[in-house]
């Protein structure tokens, strides 16, 4: 489904990924690992068309789609949860919806929302509210909401449960959960390695912008080695 | 207090003129993090259409509306021959774009029109003043008034109530995560350009009515008193923008009616020191923009 293939991002002169290449199937949740400055925020936005790649090739169905821009993309069926969640804060809860709809008619926006409320039940009773004001959790929920009012096929996550508590974190490893259940295809960049392999199929590891090891969630959770290499000993990586 | 209430409806009817240009340049300011020192080009284009049109036999009722969608098309026109190359450039390299294209266009018209400013016709009935309570209201200032309450409400409509509005919103708070939504920034960005563009024309109209006269620099002070008025509210800020333009040009009219004679020269100097004065207190403006940093 999704096929990264050597794929370079610079800075300036500076590669902050080199030569990545990683595959998603279709339904699979792939996480992607490693410590802070790893490239992974990198990688995604390189995916999701925010940054423009200076080698490689990114494969999205068989598409070439290397470059495109992020609503191209959205419209080929990869949509991004932003890190920092991003959410319009100055915006109604309904308003952030309605702008992550922005791609469908607008006849089928008000049923999306409806599906997107009955997935996040505590979305409902804030629709009028600003964005701004909702609470940590509810905000991510609303930035994942507002991602799934586009119907992706692949969702990309990055760092969903940075900067909440550890409450809310359990509540956002349960939504991806869910969102599994649905059959939906997630590729999820997580600080907390142990956790997000927990509910993952395949996991890659990042470090210094190259894909230093990949492998079934399971064989990857069962590595202390890993672990202490280069994610530090606690699994809560730093 | 009669002379009071008269003073800030003269206030008002300046103060929407300002308000109308600084909401055009928030609306840009918003989506492109662009400072765009070109806006006055369209009331200079504006003026010269408009003495074209007069030249061709026109009356003021069909030029006002001719110079506002003049306004609006040219606005669309300068993005797309200026500002679309440097999109995504450092702010540095769209303030310097928004210079030259400032700077051509004067140009232009110094090089193929005159340097000199050209008359064309006020209409009389708007120097008439209406008597109430005492009270000596001019034609024009009410006209301004009304026109600017019903422009904002309709752009104010817009923003809320369609689409484009609340994508516009949505790009101009993050301009990538809107991005991400699958909101074309081509779109967004001509859409902000064509309503800043439609803001000024309205701006333009009520300018051209009370100067009556077009030359290379007849947007350079509209263009300044936006920017002011922008600053003001809180770059960025719409609400601010129009709160900005208001708050300007109230403070010119009470500066101009209560300093001594002698001292009125010094009424934009006066009114820059202010301004000066309250970046002190609040650097952001009157009103604080929440704003992600732009990539």
């Amino acid at each position: 489904m999704l096929e990264v293939e050597s794929l370079t991002t610079c800075y300036g002169a500076i590669a902050a990924i080199r030569k990545v290449g990683l595959t998603v199937r279709a339904g699979e949740v792939v996480c992607l690992i490693g410590p802070n400055g790893a490239g992974k925020t990198t990688l995604l936005s390189s995916i999701a068309g925010l940054l423009s790649p200076t080698g490689g090739k990114i494969w999205l169905n068989g598409d070439d789609v290397t470059d495109w821009a992020p609503d191209r993309m959205l419209r080929s069926g990869l949509a991004l949860v932003p890190e920092h969640r991003r959410i319009f804060a100055d915006l109604t809860v309904h308003e952030n919806l309605m702008v992550g709809g922005v791609t469908k008619a607008s006849t089928r926006r008000a049923g999306l929302r409806d599906q997107v409320i009955e997935l996040f039940p505590a979305l409902g009773s804030k629709l009028g509210t600003s964005a701004g004001y909702l609470s940590g959790g509810e905000a991510q929920q609303l930035a994942i909401g507002r991602a799934m009012m586009a119907e992706p096929e692949i969702l990309l996550m990055d760092e969903p449960t940075l900067g909440l508590a550890p409450l809310l974190a359990d509540v956002v490893f349960n939504l991806i959960g869910t969102l599994r259940d649905t059959g939906l295809t997630l590729l999820v960049v997580e600080q907390n390695a142990q956790r997000i392999l927990e509910v993952a199929d395949r996991g890659y590891v990042m470090r210094s912008g190259e894909i230093v090891l990949d492998g079934l969630a399971p064989d990857l959770l069962a590595r202390q080695d890993l672990f202490d290499a280069y994610l530090g000993r606690s699994t809560d990586l730093v | 207090m009669t002379e009071l209430l008269q003073q800030v409806v003269d206030g008002l009817g300046r103060g929407g003129i300002y308000a109308l240009i600084a909401l055009g340049i928030a609306v840009i300011f918003g989506v492109m993090h662009l400072v765009n020192f070109a806006h006055g080009e369209l009331i200079t284009v504006s003026a010269y259409a408009a003495y074209g049109l007069f030249a061709a036999g026109w009356d003021w009722w069909l030029v006002a509306p001719a110079v506002v969608v003049i306004a609006g098309v040219t606005s669309v026109v300068i993005e797309f021959v200026a500002f679309r190359w440097v999109r995504g450039a450092p702010d540095f390299t769209m303030l310097m774009t928004s210079f030259g294209v400032h700077f051509l266009v004067q140009a232009g018209f110094v090089m193929y029109v005159s340097a000199n400013f050209r008359q064309f016709p006020r209409p009389g009935w708007i120097f008439e003043t209406w008597k109430v309570g005492g009270v000596s209201l001019e034609v024009y200032d009410l006209l301004v008034i009304l026109f600017t309450l019903l422009t904002l409400g309709a752009t104010y409509w817009v923003l809320q109530n369609t689409m484009f509005g609340t994508s516009l919103r949505a790009a101009a708070e993050d301009f990538d995560a809107a991005r991400l939504m699958g909101i074309r920034s081509d779109r967004i960005i001509r859409g902000a350009f064509a309503l800043s563009g439609l803001l000024a024309g309205v701006a333009a109209v009520f300018w051209l009515m009370r100067s009556g006269q077009a030359g290379p620099t007849a947007g350079l002070s509209p263009m300044l008193k936006g920017v002011l008025a922008a600053l003001i509210g809180g770059l960025g800020s719409l609400t601010g923008a129009v709160l900005g333009g208001v708050v300007l040009g109230l403070a010119e009219v009470l500066l101009i009616s209560h300093l001594p004679a002698g001292l009125v020269g010094l009424t934009d100097g006066i009114v820059f020191l202010l301004i000066a004065l309250l970046f002190v207190f609040r650097p952001q403006g009157l009103i604080t923009v929440r704003r992600a940093e732009r990539v």
